[in-house]
Order: C-alpha cells, then structure tokens, then sequence
C-alpha cells in the first residue's frame, strides 16, 4: 500500500513535470505546427534566470516567486523574437523549422555555457520547500508538490486564457482555419508572436521550477526535449487537454513499470508503448475537428 | 574511468569501428615498415627527436565536447607541472616542449590525434585520456607505434598495457577500501546506484562478489541512463530497502538530481550514508553543497590533504589558474603523471620507450597525495585510499586513509574473493 501511493505520488509528479515542460510545446507545435527544437534551451533559459535572480535576491523564497515571474518574461521575449526573426519567414517548410531552430538551440546553449561555464550552477531551494509531505506512509518532496500546484495552476489559467480571453479566441480561430481568421480581419502575424510568446514563456517557467529538483547546466533543456514532444504527439496536436492526459499518463505508467524493472528498461517499455499507441492511433488521444479543407 | 562532471558519451560500435579503421590506417601507412620489423628490426623506428636543446611530449584531452568540463582542468595540470619542471632545468637538461591536442570528447579523434601527436609531432610520450572508451581506442595506436602513454584517471581496472603508464586507481586503491571502511563501520546491507554504462556495471560487479565473500547483503541495484534527470523512483526503492548505505558510481548531472530528491525524501547521511566515487571537488558546486553535506567520497587525494607538497601544488595551480579553483583528484593524477615520467626518464638517462619500460619499477614522487611507486610488472601506481567527508564550504575533509600506500591490482589477483571476476 505504502509502495502504491509513493509510486502514485511519483508518477503524479514526474507527469506534472511533463506536463509544464510540455505546455509551452502543446501551443507552439501543437497549435501552431512550428517542430521548435529550440523548445529545450528555453527551459534552461528558465534555470539560469532562476541562477541569476538568486544572486541578486537572497531570500531563496522571494527569488524563486520572482523568477517564475521573470522567467515567463525572459523565455517569452526570447521566442518572440525566435519567431520575429526566424520561424515567420518558414511557416510552410517545417523540416527547415527543425533545423534552423536545433541551430538556434545549439547557439543558445554555447551562449550559456560561455556566459556561466560549463559545469553545472546550484539553485538553492526555499526553505519552505525543503524535505518532504507524508502521505499515508510514503514521502513525497515538498518541491514535487509545489511543481505539481504550478502545472496545475498553468493549465488552468492557459485554458481559462484560451477559451475566455479575446487573445485566445483569436489564437484558437488561426490554429482552426489561418485564412478565414485572416479575412475576419484577425492578424494572423500578431497572434503568432502572442502564441510563440507565451509557449515559449511557459517552458521557461518550467526550467525556473526545474531547478528545485534538478541540475542547472547548458544541457538541461536536451533532457526534457523529447519527452515534452512525446507528450504532444500523444496527447494530439491542437488540444491542451491531450496534453494534460497523456503527460499524467505517461508520468504514472513510467513510475510503475521503472518500480517493477529498472530506469533504462522503463523507459524502453514506456517507448514501445507509445509506439504501438501511435501505430493504432497516429493522431494521439485528441484532435481538432475543424471545417477546413486543408 | 566514470567522467565526473559530464557524462561520457560511449559508444562502442563507433569506437570499435574507429579502431579498425586506424588499424587499415597503420597497415596501410607503414607497410614498407612493417615488412622490414617482421624481417628482422627489433622495434619500430621512432622519430623522437632527442638531439637538440628541447624534448618534445604530448598532451591530449578533449577542450571540446561534453568531456571538456573535466579535462580541461587535467590539461591544466599536466601545463603546470611541465612549466615547473622547465624552470628547474628540465629533463636531463632539456626544456620540455608541450604539444597540446584535442580529443573532442570522441574516441576516434584521441585515436587519431595520438597517431598525429607520435608519427608527426615525434613526441616521446603523451599524457592525457579520460573516459575507458578514449583509452580503449588510443590504446592500440600506443601499441602498435611502441609509443607511451600516461593515462591519469581513476578507472574500472582489468587492464595492463605496457605501452600505458596508469597514475590513477585502479578498483582495488578506491573501490575496494571504500567497501573495507564500511564493512570497518558495521554497514551489513548495500543498495548499489549507477549511471548504465561499463565503469559502474564492472565497479559493481566487484562490490557484489565483495559483498558476498564478507556477508553484507546487497538489497538491490539500479542503473539510470546517461544524463537522467528522475530519481524519485530510485529514491522510493532505496528508501524501502532500508540499506545500511547506498553505493553511488552515477555520473555527472545526474548525481545533482539524485542528491536533491535524496535530501528532500528526508534520507541524510545519519540513516543511510551514500559512497560515491566519481564526485569531486568540482561537481560538488553543482550539486549545492547543502544537499551533498555529511555524504562520503571514496579519493585518493582531496585538495585538504594535508601535507607540505600538497600545499605548495594547490598555492601554485591557484596562483596560475585563479584562486577559485579547485584541485582535484584527476588532476593531481595528471601532475603526477608528469613527474613520474621526468623521474623515470632521469633514472633511465634516456627519452626511448624501452629504456622508460625497464626502468620504470620502482620510480618514486612525492606527490600531493604521499610517495607514489610505479610497479614495473603492471605499469600502474601505488596509490593511497581515503574516505572523505563533503563539508558544507564545498570541500571534501580525509575521515579514514588507508595506512599506507596501496599496491595496484588492477586484476584483483591478491583477492580470493575476486576470482572468475577478470574473466
């Protein structure tokens, strides 16, 4: 029993990392189909900015909530201008998308490790934060349960946003039919950026979290990667709520098989999961049904 | 050998291919050579140039790559050592001439480079190496140009090259009394946590048939991919376990995430201590020294040691390289390296590599780490054991050292318990 709930509680929770990993990635290539293999360095730009605010602000409590804050600035403006300079100018080549951005990506981690050097930084953690919750005979970390209240928190408010805000009905009409939304007088141009800010400010969230259970270094993006676009494909492009469904999926489904094997054989079996899932579903858990012809 | 800082990208159908490929090289290079040697000529010609003022050795590590983190600092080391020795007057009154390469973090560039380093730069030895699988793939490049190589990382053992001098531990210098001082602590039970490749799967394969000439149980065994980021898992079972201490041969980032989720499961090194082996002075900023204090390190040197030598080697690496710098136990290997090699040459009174071979036995430095003796018969080092402790200031502080420096075994024949191991 104590075995089941700590596994329930870690599966919970490497979902919810998952998940906030993989937002940002469900607006950018869910909605808008951009492969944006920079996606990982955003996350770390997450991280670092976290490394910096603590430098500036001592309180480790304070600069984690200003962090979170900042970050989703910092990882925002950086993929708005990924988008400015970059992705406008190939929304209708997709294999060049992947590759200028796994350039942009290889840039931005040089950048850090140029910046901050090649080994790993410490983030400290709150102390409020520190040991863990019991629950029913199992420990679980408080930073694990606080990840988990974020990723809430960001579904919750991307999804009020997207269905209730005017900002987001503009960026579910371009994702459903771009050129109807354009003669309605939408500009398709600006929601772009709006959408590729705010996925792209959700990763570094993500990474500014990130730092309470992992290591802050140029490669940390690379390790939530795939995972966060594993996520969107089986969860389905276009639809948050795959998203959320498949990262707690695959978050409970890794922690019980990784329990009864081992970490490498878990993520094999986890894979050809997927694979065979995709094989009997290739549009994932969800799809949009729009009336477009294309 | 486990990278410390970085995880080491292995793959060993690259590197065995880039071996083969060396080899068709080699063969196709030299074959005029090669028909003379097997015709007679004793030896293969060397190009080493020992007739001017200078002599000429090697330094390769990767300054690129995902090693570059860890061997940069080796590099480093392996200058200052060189540069002290120039200032004194040299090798039997030479200056010595650095030739520095970089392996890429790749096995096939070390294989090549060290081709380079010997056939064109005619050095008379290299130092240099750090991950098994570069040493693997240099090794037969040493061999077949009968050229030197000191290899200056602690490493899974099984090896002896006559063509590679090893300055770091082999398992029975770190390994093994790590496992004798937990045993001396009353420690009956193990859980064993590695990175998945073949420095932890050999490390454990040793501490299993360890443990069970000696009775402490091993509650269980998990291996994590390269570069792993989710431990909670792990963390569960070892909490579960209720084991007398954990077992630690992870590498790099991953032994940040692992010691974050162990502290904050509420797991210290009061209820279950965790040895690890391939954490130093350097990843231990990385980890937060919060999360990391009171666990032990299984060295040979720690920049604490206290000794006079040691002092002067860290006043001098940090008045060259900043004072923010650690000193590691690689990198000390590394200086090492160097003055065994000037120390060896000197009682050979010749640079070749069969005057070096023959009169390697029994040359001593007083190094940072206490005397060191090269042992003629496997070319590795006797090596002193300590435990440390990591302090909250970064540092890790000597709790228990071995008596006395450790005679290398690097196939654990003097063990009974280790029989059918090398096998």
């Amino acid at each position: 029993m104590e075995i089941l709930i700590g596994q329930l509680a870690t599966g919970l929770s490497l979902g919810s990392i998952l998940l906030l990993a993989a937002l940002g990635l469900a607006l950018t290539f869910g909605q808008m189909g951009v492969i944006n293999m920079a996606h990982g360095e955003f996350i770390m730009a997450g991280c670092y900015t976290a490394f910096v605010v603590q430098k500036f602000i001592a309180n480790a409590g304070v600069s984690l909530l200003v962090s979170l804050a900042l970050g989703f600035l910092v990882g925002g403006l950086l993929g708005a201008l990924l988008e400015v300079t970059l992705i406008r100018r190939m929304y209708h080549r997709p294999l060049d998308t992947l590759l200028v951005t796994f350039g942009v990506g290889l840039i931005l981690q040089q950048v850090a490790r140029d910046v901050f050097g090649a080994p790993a930084v410490n983030v400290t953690a709150p102390a409020w934060l520190s040991g863990g919750v019991e629950i029913l005979g199992a420990v679980v970390p408080r930073t694990r349960i606080f990840i988990l209240v974020l990723a809430i928190v960001c579904v919750t408010v991307l999804a009020a946003a997207l269905k209730h805000s005017p900002m987001g009905r503009r960026i579910r009409a371009v994702v459903q039919n771009r050129d109807l939304a354009e003669t309605s007088g939408i500009s398709s141009r600006r929601t772009d950026i709006t959408t590729f800010f705010i996925g792209s400010g959700l990763a570094s969230v993500a990474g500014v979290a990130l730092t309470l259970i992992g290591s802050t270094s140029s490669t940390t993006g690379q390790a939530y990667l795939i995972d966060a676009f594993l996520v969107v494909v089986v969860g389905g492009l276009g639809q948050i709520k795959g998203t959320v469904i498949a990262a707690f999926a695959l978050g409970i489904l890794n922690s019980f098989i990784e329990y009864s094997t081992t970490a490498s054989l878990a993520k094999v079996i986890v894979f050809v999961i997927i694979v065979i899932f995709l094989q009997v579903r290739p549009q994932g858990l969800f799809t949009v049904r729009t009336r477009s012809l294309v | 050998m486990p990278s410390s800082a970085c995880p080491p990208l292995r793959r060993p159908a690259l590197a065995a291919g880039s071996v083969l490929a060396t080899a068709a090289l080699l063969l196709a290079g030299c074959g005029s050579k090669a028909t003379e040697e097997s015709t007679g000529a004793a030896g293969s010609e060397s190009c080493v140039d020992t007739s001017g003022s200078k002599i000429k050795v090697g330094s390769l590590n990767s300054l690129s790559g995902t090693m570059a983190i860890s061997e940069v600092t080796v590099r480093d080391a392996i200058k200052l050592a060189v540069d002290q020795i120039n200032e004194k007057g040299g090798v039997l009154g030479k200056q010595i001439e650095l030739v520095g390469e970089d392996g890429a973090s790749d096995p096939a560039v070390f294989a090549q480079k060290a081709e380079k380093l010997i056939k064109d730069d005619c050095v008379a030895a290299v130092f240099g190496g750090w991950t098994s699988s570069s040493r693997k793939a240099m090794l037969p490049v040493f061999e077949s140009n009968d050229s030197l190589l000191y290899y200056p990382v602690q490493y899974e053992g099984l090896e002896a090259s006559k063509n590679i001098f090893y300055t770091g531990a082999t398992t029975n210098q770190q390994i093994v009394p790590a496992l004798d001082y937990l045993k001396e602590k009353g420690v009956k039970s193990l859980y064993l946590v590695g990175s998945d490749y073949v420095f932890p799967q050999t490390a454990n394969r040793i501490i299993k048939a360890y443990a069970a000439a000696n009775g402490i149980e091993i509650k269980g065994e998990d291996y994590t991919p390269l570069g792993s980021t989710d431990f909670s898992t792990i963390v569960n079972k070892v909490r579960a376990s209720n084991a007398g201490a954990v077992f630690n041969t992870l590498n790099g980032d991953s032994n940040v995430a692992f010691f974050k989720e162990y502290t904050n499961a509420g797991l210290t090194p009061e209820k279950m201590p965790v040895v690890s082996v391939s954490i130093a002075e350097e990843e231990v900023t990385g980890i937060g020294a919060d999360n990391i204090k009171g666990q032990l390190t299984a060295w040979n040197y720690y920049q604490t040691v206290d000794n006079p030598v040691n002092k002067a080697f860290v006043d001098a690496y940090k008045a060259k390289y900043g004072a923010d710098k650690p000193t590691s136990d690689p990198m000390e290997a590394a200086y090492v390296s160097v003055y065994l090699w000037k120390n060896t040459v000197e009682k050979a009174k010749a640079f070749d590599t069969k005057a070096i071979q023959d009169n390697a036995g029994g040359v001593t430095f007083d190094a940072p780490e206490g005397l060191v003796t090269i042992d003629g018969e496997n070319h590795h080092i006797t090596k002193t054991a300590r435990i440390g402790e990591i302090h909250p200031d970064g540092l890790i502080y000597t709790i228990w050292e071995s008596p006395g420096p450790i005679e290398p075994d690097p196939f654990l024949k003097s063990y009974p318990w280790a029989a059918g191991l090398s096998g």
